[in-house]
Order: C-alpha cells, then sequence, then structure tokens
C-alpha cells in the first residue's frame, strides 16, 4: 500500500530498497519472528482504507459537530477553567521548529528550545518565590504525586497530610503515585464555616513521622486559605515539608507561596497560554528552594546556563542529568522522561507577554469578576454560597435550596449556559452544591445573563 | 555541506528592553469591584514584591521566541534518528484540526451528551489500539509513556497484593532497556533484578530462568528490543513468567517497526504501553507533550486507570467502577489532544499501518548496511540478523584508532544538517549510535545520511581533530559542561546568573 507520508513506499523506490538488500520481499525481513505470531489478518483499524485528507476531514468534521460550546464563555470550574489564548501564543506554539523537536539532548543545535526551557524555569520560580522550577511535570496533580514522593525520600518519612481543601482528583492521583512507595495519605479536615483547611485537626494530626503537608491557595472552591502561613509554620515545627499548590493566575496579586515560607511548590500552567483541552494536555510546575537535599532528590529536566568553553558566551544545556532515568535507571528520582515541553514553552510567552503588570491587572481582572458574582449570587433566592465568609479568587462554589443540582446544570446548558461541576461527586456532604468559575472573558451581561438564567431555572422570587 | 544553523546572540528575556513597555492589554472593566474585593484581603496574603517579569510589549516578545525558534532543530527542517524516540513526520492535517475550538474549548467537566464527538474518537481508539496491541482493553490516562509503564507497574504490583502474594517484589528488567523500565518498576515499589543480553542480540534465556523464582513478580520487555533485534523466544519467556504467576510487560517505544505484523499480546504479553507521540505521529513538542495509552488482557481489565470510555447503547460514557483500579495516574482524562492527533493519523491510514512497519524496517537495514560497513563501526550483537524499527553500531574501534568517539561523531553529523541519533545508549554497547530512521525518510536523506557517515569517518583517519572540534554550524559549539554542573556554578534559573558572569 503506498501513501504520501511514507515516501519510500512507491513501487519503484521499495523495490530499489529490497534489491540493494538481497532480497525480493519485505516479509523476509521478518524471519526471525515465529511463522505462528504472524498476524494473518488486516489490522481492525481507521474505516477499513486508506482515506485521503479531504475524506479524514470530512469524517472529523462530522465526529467534531457532535460536540458543543457554550454561547458565552464556559462557568465551569474545577482546576481548570477557560481562559483567553493570545493569539501571539498560538503564533509561537505553532512554529514547526518547536513543536517537531524532540528533547535537547544535542544542546548545540538545540539553544533555541533550551533557553525558552530556562526562561520558563526563571519566569515560573520568579512567579511563585522560589529559586528553582524544573522544566516541567505532566500537569499539576502529577506534580503534586512527584512534590510528595520527593518529601517521602528526602524526609525518610511515609506520612503526607493533605488539607481537605485540595482539588479531589489530585489527591486521588498522590494516593495511586503512592502506592507502590508506601506512601499513607492522611486527609486533614475542612472547616465548613470558612471552606479552608481545618488547623486544629492538622494540628491533631502532626507528628514526627509526617512527611509533607500539602495545601491549596486559592482551594478547590475559590477560597483563599488565610492560614497558609500557620500551616507552614506548623509544618516546619515537626520537620515536615510544606508543599503549596497555587493557580499562577493568582499570584500576581496574592503572596507567591515562595515567599511564605512553602519549601515545595506546585502548580498546572492550564490558563496562561494554555487551552482546556478536555482536561489535558497541560503543563505541571514544579518548585523549590535552594537546598541541596532536595536538589539531590529532585524529579525532572532541568535546564541550566553555563559558558563557551571560551567563557566568552552563555549557553544552555539539559544538567544535574544524573537524577535521571536514563542514567540513574532504577535509583533515579522519578521515571519521567518525555514532559509537557511545548506548554511550559506557551506558559513561558504568555507571561512574557504580561509581564508584571499584566499579570497583576489580569489578577484583578479575575478578582473582580468573581467578587461582583459573588455579589450577584447572594441576591438570588433558592440559592446559597457554599462558603460565604470565604475570600474567593476565580471559582465560587454554591448550595440549592430545593433543586436538584444535576437537573439546575442540564436547564443552564439547555440556555448555552455552563457550571459545574457538581460537588456530589467530590463531598457527599455537597450533593446540593456546583462549583462555578469566571476569568477574563466574561463580561457583565455574561454574569448577568447567568444570574437570570439562574433564577428562571431554580423558580421564585426576584 | 551547506548548513549553518542561526546564531543569534538573543539576549535574556529579562534583558531585552531597558525600560517597561505597555504589555498585553487587559480591560479594567472590573477595576472597581477589584479593588473592594482587594481591601479585604489581609495585607500579609497580597503580593508584597512584584515578581521579577519584564514588561514588553508584543512585537519584542515575539521576535524573541522566533529568534529562538529558529535556534531549534525538528523534523520539518530534517531526519531526527534518534533511536527509540521513533521521531516520524507529523502531518499538517492533525495539528490543524486538533486546534479546533471543539477540542481545545472543551472542559473535562462538562456534560457528557455535549462531547459525544471526543468521546467516539476516545472510544475507538480504545477499540483500535486493542486490536493493533492484540488486548482486549486500554485506558487512555497515562501522559506519557514513562507513566504508562508506571501504570503497568502498578497493576502488577496490585494484581499480586490482591492475590495475597506480596513476597512477589522482584521486577525483571533487561540491561538493554530503556532506563524508564527500572525507574518505573523502582516506582512502583518493586526491585529491579538485571537481565543479561546473550551474542545473538537477544534477552539471555538461561540467565533469565537462574533469576526466576517465586519472588518474580513481572518481566518489562520491549520487542523489538533496543538493538532492534526481535526476540525469536518470546513465547518460551512469556510461558516461563506465567508458570510462575509473574505478568509480562510490554514496552511500546518500539512497537513501529512491526505494526500489523506480529502483537505483543500474540506474543504472550499481558500489559502493554503505548506512545501516541512515537508510533502514532503526535509531535513531540520539544520534550512533550506525550500521549500514553495502556492495554491490558481481559483478566487485567478491572485493573486499568480510570475513567476509561465505554458505550452504554445509547451514549458514549465515562467508567470509573472497575473493581479493582489502580486509581488515577492523573486528573481528568490523560492527554487528549494527541489523542485526536493519533485518531486522524490511524484514520488516514487504516490498513496501511502495516506499510508503516514494512517501510520503517526497510530503512533501518537499508541505512545499516551502509554504515555498518564503514571503517571502524561494527555491530556488537547479533551479527547476520536483520533489524526491526532500529539498529545500533559501536564507533569503540574507530575511537581506539583515531581517538574520535561516538559523541564527536554524532557532532560532525550536526555540522551536517541532521539531527544526530541516540548515543551511548543501550549501556551494553560500547561507544553506540541507536539509529532509527522511521518509515518518513526519503530515500534522498537515507543516502545523504549514509553519505555523511562515511566522510565523517573518513576525516577521523584522515584529521581526527577536525571532527573532535565539531560542531561549528551550529548556533553554539560544544559548551562547558563541567561549570553547567558544578555545584558552585551550577545556573538553574536567572537568579543564579551572576554565578557566571563573576569571572
Amino acid at each position: 500500500m503506498v501513501h504520501s507520508w511514507i515516501p519510500n513506499s512507491s513501487p519503484k523506490v521499495r523495490d530499489e530498497l529490497l534489491r540493494e538488500l538481497g532480497i525480493k520481499e519485505v516479509s523476509e525481513l521478518f524471519n526471525d519472528v515465529p511463522p505462528q505470531l504472524l498476524l494473518s489478518r488486516d489490522l481492525n483499524v481507521g474505516f477499513g482504507r486508506v482515506l485521503s485528507e479531504y475524506e479524514v476531514r470530512r469524517l472529523f468534521t462530522s465526529l467534531i459537530s457532535k460536540n458543543r460550546l457554550g454561547d458565552v464563555p464556559s462557568f465551569i470550574g474545577g482546576g481548570v477553567c477557560q481562559h483567553y489564548v493570545p493569539a501571539a501564543v498560538k503564533a509561537i506554539v505553532s512554529r514547526s521548529e518547536f513543536y517537531t523537536s524532540y528533547t535537547p539532548y544535542q544542546a548545540e543545535i538545540a539553544q533555541g528550545l533550551l533557553q525558552a526551557f530556562f526562561e520558563y524555569q526563571s519566569l515560573m520560580a520568579n512567579l511563585y518565590g522560589v529559586k528553582i522550577v524544573n522544566a516541567s511535570m505532566y500537569n499539576g496533580s502529577t506534580a503534586s504525586a512527584e512534590a510528595a514522593l520527593m518529601a517521602v525520600r528526602v524526609k525518610r518519612r511515609r506520612k503526607i497530610l493533605v488539607s481537605g481543601s485540595v482539588h479531589p482528583e489530585i489527591v486521588d492521583v498522590i494516593r495511586t503515585w503512592g502506592f507502590g512507595a508506601g506512601l499513607e495519605l492522611v486527609r486533614v479536615g475542612l472547616d465548613w464555616e470558612s471552606g479552608q483547611t481545618d488547623l486544629s485537626d492538622l494540628r491533631s494530626k502532626l507528628s514526627e513521622e509526617v512527611a509533607a503537608v500539602f495545601i491549596q491557595t486559592p482551594n478547590f472552591f475559590g477560597v483563599i486559605e488565610s492560614g497558609v502561613r500557620e500551616v507552614i509554620d506548623e509544618a516546619h515545627r515537626v520537620n515536615a515539608l510544606s508543599i503549596v499548590y497555587s493557580h499562577p493566575l493568582a499570584l500576581g496579586l496574592l503572596e507567591a507561596p515562595g515567599n511564605l515560607g512553602a519549601d515545595v511548590v506546585v502548580g498546572d500552567v492550564q490558563g496562561l497560554g494554555v487551552g482546556l483541552n478536555f482536561g489535558g494536555p497541560s503543563a505541571g510546575v514544579l518548585g523549590i528552594n535552594d537546598d541541596k537535599e532536595l536538589l539531590r532528590q529532585f524529579p525532572g529536566r532541568l535546564i541550566g546556563a553555563t559558558r563557551t568553553p571560551d567563557g566568552k558566551d552563555l549557553g544552555f544545556a539539559m544538567i544535574l542529568q544524573t537524577r535521571e532515568q536514563h542514567i540513574k535507571r532504577e535509583k533515579a528520582t522519578s521515571n519521567i522522561t518525555t514532559n509537557a515541553a511545548l506548554e511550559a514553552l506557551a506558559a513561558a510567552v504568555y507571561v512574557s507577554l504580561l509581564g508584571a503588570q499584566g499579570l497583576r491587572e489580569l489578577g484583578e481582572a479575575i478578582l473582580g469578576r468573581t467578587n461582583y458574582l459573588l455579589k450577584r449570587l447572594k441576591e438570588v433566592d433558592s440559592l446559597d454560597l457554599l462558603f460565604p465568609g470565604g475570600l474567593h479568587f476565580r471559582e465560587v462554589g454554591v448550595r440549592f435550596r430545593s433543586a436538584d443540582v444535576e437537573s439546575v446544570v442540564n436547564s443552564l446548558a439547555g440556555k448555552g449556559l455552563w457550571i459545574g461541576p457538581p460537588l456530589g461527586k467530590f463531598y457527599r456532604e455537597l450533593s446540593d452544591c456546583s462549583l462555578m468559575c469566571v476569568t477574563e472573558l466574561h463580561t457583565k451581561d455574561d454574569i448577568e445573563l447567568l444570574i437570570n438564567s439562574l433564577r428562571n431555572v431554580l423558580g421564585g422570587g426576584a | 555541506m551547506a548548513f549553518r544553523q542561526a546564531k543569534w546572540s538573543e539576549p535574556m528575556i529579562f534583558e531585552l528592553s531597558k525600560s517597561d513597555k505597555q504589555p498585553f492589554m487587559v480591560d479594567s472593566e472590573f477595576r472597581e469591584q477589584a479593588r473592594e474585593a482587594l481591601a479585604k484581603i489581609p495585607e500579609h496574603l497580597l503580593r508584597s514584591t512584584e515578581p521579577e517579569i519584564p514588561n514588553l510589549s508584543e512585537v519584542e516578545v515575539v521576535r524573541h521566541y522566533t529568534k529562538l525558534s529558529q535556534m531549534a532543530y525538528g523534523v520539518d527542517l530534517g531526519p531526527v534518528p534518534l533511536g527509540s524516540c521513533t521521531m516520524k513526520y507529523s502531518p499538517k492535517i492533525s495539528e490543524e484540526l486538533a486546534s479546533d475550538p471543539r477540542v481545545v474549548d472543551l472542559h473535562p467537566y462538562q456534560d457528557l451528551d455535549s462531547v459525544q464527538g471526543i468521546l467516539e474518537m476516545m472510544y475507538l481508539m480504545q477499540r483500535w489500539l486493542s486490536d493493533i496491541t492484540g488486548m482486549d482493553e486500554c485506558s487512555l490516562q497515562p501522559p506519557a509513556g514513562a507513566s504508562g509503564e508506571f501504570v503497568g507497574a502498578l497493576i502488577i504490583k496490585k494484581y499480586h497484593v490482591d492475590k495475597g502474594n506480596t513476597s512477589k517484589d522482584e521486577m525483571l528488567v533487561p540491561e538493554a532497556a530503556h532506563g524508564s523500565n527500572p525507574a518505573s518498576s523502582a516506582m512502583a515499589g518493586f526491585k529491579v533484578i538485571k537481565i543479561p543480553t546473550a551474542p545473538d542480540g537477544e534477552t539471555d534465556v538461561e540467565a533469565l530462568k537462574s533469576v526466576l523464582s517465586d519472588n518474580t513478580a513481572g518481566l518489562m520487555l520491549t520487542n523489538p528490543n533496543t538493538l532492534g533485534i526481535f526476540e525469536s523466544k518470546i513465547v518460551e519467556i512469556s510461558d516461563l513468567l506465567h508458570g510462575r504467576d509473574a505478568l509480562m510487560y510490554y514496552d511500546g517505544a518500539n512497537l513501529n517497526g512491526i505494526l500489523g505484523i506480529v502483537r505483543p499480546g500474540d506474543m504472550g504479553f499481558d500489559i502493554v504501553h503505548l506512545n501516541l507521540h512515537k508510533t502514532f505521529s503526535a509531535p513531540h513538542g520539544g520534550g512533550g507533550p506525550g500521549g500514553g495509552a495502556v492495554c491490558v488482557k481481559g483478566r487485567l481489565k478491572d485493573y486499568l486507570p480510570v475513567p476509561i470510555v465505554d458505550f452504554n447503547g445509547r451514549k458514549y460514557v465515562f467508567k470509573y467502577d472497575l473493581s479493582k483500579s489502580i486509581g488515577r495516574i492523573t486528573w481528568f482524562y490523560g492527554n487528549v489532544v494527541p489523542v485526536v492527533k493519533s485518531f486522524i493519523y490511524i484514520s488516514a491510514l487504516g490498513p496501511a499501518l502495516k506499510e508503516v512497519a514494512e517501510v520503517s524496517v526497510l530503512n533501518t537495514n537499508y541505512l545499516m548496511q551502509k554504515v555498518a560497513r564503514l571503517k571502524g563501526v561494527s555491530l556488537v550483537y547479533g551479527e547476520g540478523r536483520w533489524r526491526k524499527h532500529e539498529f545500533v553500531v559501536s564507533f569503540e574501534k574507530l575511537l581506539k584508532e583515531t581517538g574520535v568517539s561516538a559523541e564527536d561523531v554524532a557532532k560532525a553529523l550536526l555540522d551536517r544538517g541532521f539531527h544526530a541519533p541516540t548515543i551511548y545508549f543501550p549501556l551494553i554497547v560500547k561507544e553506540d549510535h541507536m539509529i532509527e530512521v522511521t518509515e518518513t525518510e526519503t530515500k534522498e536523506n537515507i543516502d545523504a545520511l549514509a553519505r555523511a557517515y562515511e566522510e565523517i569517518v573518513e576525516l577521523a583517519y584522515s584529521r581526527p581533530e577536525l571532527v573532535k572540534s565539531t560542531p561549528v554550524n551550529t548556533s553554539v559549539r560544544r559548551l562547558d559542561m563541567l561549570t553547567a554542573n558544578h555545584p558552585k556554578t551550577v545556573t538553574p534559573t536567572y537568579k543564579y546568573i551572576e554565578r557566571l558572569r563573576t569571572r
């Protein structure tokens, strides 16, 4: 079968290569495969034949048209939200010099990639207030798991305390990743009044067996953890590490976790020039402060600056590779190989486009919308704010007094408005609750439309 | 050769501009609302000092990264013959279609009725990958190959723990295996037992028998192996492992050479991971993102990471209730965009996937017979055997006779406009190149690569210093790696840059 993506499949070239090898049939190249193992039929894949590009496009279009988007930007939260992806970011990450490159093992021919990743590491380090950030993990959830496993290795303790306000799927991922290492995950309670980590429960669970305390701020409910500093101090009191997860877009306004004393910082760059992508890919941020033991146990690829041998110019290369699997094998600090380089590049371009000023302004744009949404939601009968006393950023939880969450979500979806996720699948206590998210994409009209539609759906007075 | 890479002395983003510019425009519609909210946030929670991130105009940023892109080398510029990396051409149609808003703007928590199209693609991919691998069910959760390996190792762990066989704590891994195999095994809590390679280039079955015990939990193997040689005794190996209730794990990094010809499931493997960014053409992105899948035989179906996509007779749904699942390996559903790109690739090729394997193997052997006969070059294992997706040659003799190392040869290739192959891997071959040209390379380019090797080897014997001083046509020459890694000068971020300046 010939195909344009397989240049040497054309019969003339194929025959020429066969002749050079002194064989008649390609099957001779497989003469060491036991004959009973050879597949005697065609693969049952694709659509039964080779398709032309226009046939593929037609087919794809008919499938993809079964997906629907809202009439206004999505109000769905849950760790990732719809943000604007600037055209300049798309243009840069679409450059095929970048996206068709391999991992920059050959530094001399990959300086551009290496410099971009070095800048990503540096920009993220500055945003999170730490000294070192690696070249990316797969996403925020796996960066979290890697952080927890690193803590277990560094502290030689197995217990990880995870706040009740951390994204439940992050908690699941830490648990899965910790299964082989014997990691013992202990949930710290959620203070149901404030929507924050229950500090007294944290104190009661802290001991010398704890390797790290893991919290998220703004947390899963969008609530800014006002006790983040206390949590960090409590962890240090038992010589445990503090791991703080934050969304980078909050950090134009809120204090960087590193500046608050976090030993390890974690995050996800979705929203930083990276689309929703139905949940992936994104890139995970993982950073540490200048600590020899943490650096020795640090997972993932690191890019460093160095000099040319004449000392005149700077150059960039992958560094400290003796931590990594291709050298250390079973003694490596992680098995990670492929990371999320292109999304890290997108994040670097995005942060460069916005600058400190733009990040602050964008943080305000989101905070302002959150504040407005909170106020308008308060005025809607038949629903309550989940955590009315909490300081919120980007995400807000609501409780429906009498209506079923699923039916509210579905009715709104029928009007082209998307909210969610319903919280019952994460917390039994919250089966009548849902999250919502607002970003720079939402106009006042969008928010008004949401409020009016909620009123319509929920019935009851204005 | 006429290769000259761009050589911009591009400053770092932090040094690009002397003064602040107006960065990306953000609306101020909600500024009053923000002020009100900010006033409620305690001082110590607000950013005390602005992050050191320069304020630049759009044109400055675009020029900066465009210049950097000109100092990168991807498949769209020429061959990237990295062994075990399968750097094939990524069709443009996949890039364009997968950037549709109905892919990239989909929220993972959207109502299922609104994502039936993408779920159908994921469902079909689970079916297709099952057929390609000879397995019964797949999960698309792993975001990359190594995480697929980790999933496999965790399934093996949980399978034995569930059966009460806690003494099964040893994973057998060939010395020639990818480094991520032992690393993934260790992360799943296994002791790693190394298996040597026999002179014919296959796993040493006698050595394997000698370490096989009731403590053996599984074997991680790739077939064809990293020498590009097909493990012809694979059925015997599978039987040996299964005789001890140990599981067979297939590392799918090397699948490209056997697509549609022979399947891991038929060889006796129980678990397979696939790299969608290798075998199924999703681009590598400069190091990521990847796309992974893990496929298993029926009896291990309930161990897969959740969710998987299911069809309930009416619509596509996420299935979470797998009774023995190892859990979530990542949040949401894995890396869906590479899955979409691979879906497009497989849709287009269909049964021609077999042609992918045939031509990649044809190309490999064609190049091998040209390179292996060069002076100073040797095939160490499996003399006289055909290779599959890749081959490995050693420059040990060349080093001895000329002082030119495998690394020097790799750098000289860069100067001739080729990306270098994988070097110094697998660890069982000294001074080696591991070369994979894939099916997407033209005969002309393969001939040119062979000629480049020939020229370099000849030069090594006549003027070795010229090879040792390469590359000169790239953006930079070889860097000072001692400074790069020395504890006193290591510079992992811009915060440390003064370490390099003060000398």
